[in-house]
């Protein structure tokens, strides 16, 4: 019991983590609250599906074109779609909640709403203080934790880096000292993007695969970024942890868990919100009206 | 000229000064008269059954734009509202058999206690951080609802209870009117006094404070007033189905919303009515009848007929075409026909 709530917790909460610094990115750089960003994550996931079942490719390489595609339709739809409308900022939010069900209802034309399930990367099993673990989800939380570090290096160490961080602090300034602004959104978008695709290709054959799949994380993520305060890439980092592990408590633990697990997480944050409103790690921007 | 006539030739003249004048506000009158006579023409009672829920959901959306379009307070949990009045509605129902004219009002005024419930906690926060916590309130309670199926029949909900009328054509002439008198109400809540500062909220919230305006009591009235409406709107909603489920708290209708009124064009209140009777009849009854097929795409087919139109019309169907047919006057800011040279009422140049 306690050694699955771990592992459970563990995986649950690395995906989250995975989406919400995804999200948190492009919000930080562009200001854009892109609901579509877990519908990506599972484009990802089927585009997997479909290469490695129907089409027939071996499974590392339809990951790779599976992320490599994902990317590419995030990035193009950025650029032709939401660029675009990006100054409304309520008609931002629903042209992303329209390529969401553009991407869901796509899926389920092609696939139907049946449960699929993708086979696993490495198979087998690994004992780690005498608890059985999936090496698929060894796999998943050694993926996680690197992507994590070196978004990390990558932000704090390399040029293109420090533009992301300046554009994010201060987009003008940012564009008054030389820095290429709309293509630095595009490059984030991109990394964005690929995060969710990423993630997506860690769960997929850990979790059955469903058209509708995109909306619990989408919730857990918006909860998991408020948490731990947007923009804030630790703070994302930490509220995914806390929430993943709650939600996985309450599904194991309670009466009815899983349907109050949702109803827990998103009770946590509101309660830190409330007595600390801009997150765990948020900063306040004053002059930000 | 006898009295009668006198106060005919009066009305005569509002309707010709107030309504007339402005191709929207004839629109409007049109539109409204369309819809009265409806019955008369057809009385299939799929075309009416899409039509009051179209009624029920343009109130609903309504309800979105006082909040959100015009106090700024981008709502994504609206659901709560619709989904708090439509249980208390069908529970009081059920349970204590009370008439639908007063479980639809008590389900309001619930609905308003969730607006404060909301509203409270969320003056703290602004932005897109009071946007995602009320995403949170109608999943939390959606949960809750879910984990006690004892008092709301989980899952299945609680079904069963008093329809509004036993005649489709009597429960069309009951939510078509309501949908007008509270949408008119609405507009002219949100055209007072009181609109204009949620305006200047939305606009910017120091300088309101500033300016010497409780902006706390202001966006609580706001939370209240749009849980009131939206509260009708759950439940004539729950009683023209008989009965309300989890689905009226879900994530799914709380986006559909938002969909309905910046697709019409928010800040407007008519624009999201708009937005409901043109993308709800879309869906239902054009796509399904006529698709025949492609029936499984009618979804892919809206989503693409939103994002289109919201590339070209970024601010709304609606306000784009507003900005087309009328001017507003630089001197005194009342709205003329694009057609007209000078304004109106002061005779000033438009440009």
């Amino acid at each position: 019991m306690a050694e699955s709530i771990i592992v459970n917790g563990l995986v649950t909460s690395g995906v989250y983590a995975l989406l919400a610094v995804g999200f948190s990115l492009i919000f930080g750089v562009a200001r854009i609250v892109n609901l579509a960003h877990t519908a990506f994550y599972m484009l990802a996931a089927y585009l997997i599906y479909s290469l490695a079942i129907t089409v027939g490719l071996n499974l590392p390489l339809s990951i790779v074109l599976a992320i490599a595609i994902v990317t590419t339709v995030g990035t193009i739809s950025y650029k032709f779609i939401i660029a675009r409308v990006r100054q409304h900022e309520a008609t931002t939010l629903i042209v992303t909640i329209a390529l969401a069900i553009i991407i869901q209802e796509a899926i389920l034309m092609g696939f139907g709403g049946d449960p699929r399930s993708v086979p696993k990367l490495i198979s087998g099993a690994t004992e780690i203080f005498g608890v059985a673990v999936l090496n698929q989800q060894l796999l998943t939380l050694g993926v996680v934790l690197l992507l994590l570090l070196g978004t990390w290096a990558f932000l704090m160490k390399t040029r293109l880096g420090v533009a992301i961080r300046a554009t994010a602090q201060d987009r003008e300034v940012a564009n008054l000292m030389g820095m290429d602004v709309p293509r630095i959104e595009m490059v984030t978008m991109a990394i964005s993007v690929a995060f969710a695709a990423i993630a997506g290709a860690l769960i997929a054959p850990l979790f059955v695969l469903t058209p509708g799949m995109w909306m619990h994380p989408l919730v857990m993520i918006l909860a998991v970024v408020v948490l731990g305060g947007l923009g804030s890439i630790k703070g994302s980092f930490v509220a995914a942890f806390i929430l993943g592990f709650a939600e996985t408590l309450v599904v194991f633990l309670a009466p009815s868990g899983a349907f109050l697990r949702t109803s827990v997480a998103l009770t946590i944050m509101l309660v830190v919100i409330l007595i600390r409103p801009q997150g765990l790690f948020g900063i306040v921007f004053e002059e930000e009206r | 000229m006898s009295i009668p006539a006198a106060y005919a030739m009066r009305i005569y003249k509002l309707f010709r000064g107030e309504i007339l004048v402005l191709p929207g506000r004839t629109v409007v009158v049109l539109f409204c008269l369309v819809l009265l006579v409806l019955p008369a023409v057809t009385s299939q009672p799929f075309t009416l059954r899409v039509l009051i829920l179209a009624s029920i959901f343009a109130i609903f959306a309504a309800s979105w734009d006082l909040l959100s379009g015009f106090t700024g307070q981008v709502n994504f949990g609206h659901a709560l509202f619709f989904g708090v009045a439509a249980y208390m509605a069908a529970l009081l129902n059920m349970n204590l058999g009370l008439a639908p004219w007063a479980t639809i009002p008590i389900g309001a005024l619930a609905a308003v206690v969730a607006g404060l419930a909301i509203g409270v906690p969320c003056l703290r926060l602004r932005g897109v951080y009071l946007s995602f916590a009320t995403l949170a309130f109608p999943l939390i309670l959606a949960g809750v609802v879910l984990a006690i199926p004892s008092i709301t029949g989980g899952e299945l909900g609680v079904y069963g209870i008093d329809p509004l009328s036993k005649s489709r054509v009597v429960t069309y002439y009951i939510t078509i009117p309501s949908m007008m008198v509270l949408g008119f109400i609405m507009w002219k809540i949100a055209d007072s006094k009181t609109g204009l500062i949620f305006h200047a909220i939305r606009e910017d919230e120091v300088t309101a404070r500033a300016s010497g305006i409780n902006t706390t009591r202001y966006k609580l009235l706001a939370f209240c007033l749009s849980g009131f409406f939206a509260g009708i709107a759950g439940g004539l909603y729950a009683h023209f189905l008989m009965g309300a489920g989890p689905s009226t708290l879900e994530l799914a209708l709380s986006f559909q919303v938002i969909i309905w009124a910046v697709f019409g064009g928010i800040a407007t209140i008519y624009g999201p009515i708009a937005g409901v009777f043109i993308l709800y009849p879309l869906t239902e009854f054009v796509l399904t009848r006529y698709l025949g097929e492609l029936q499984e795409a009618r979804m892919l087919i809206l989503a693409f007929i939103v994002l289109l139109v919201l590339l070209f019309m970024p601010q709304g169907i609606t306000t784009w075409l507003r900005d087309r047919t009328e001017k507003v006057c630089p001197r005194c800011k009342l709205r003329n026909v694009a057609t007209r040279k000078t304004c109106r009422v002061c005779m000033a140049e438009l440009d």
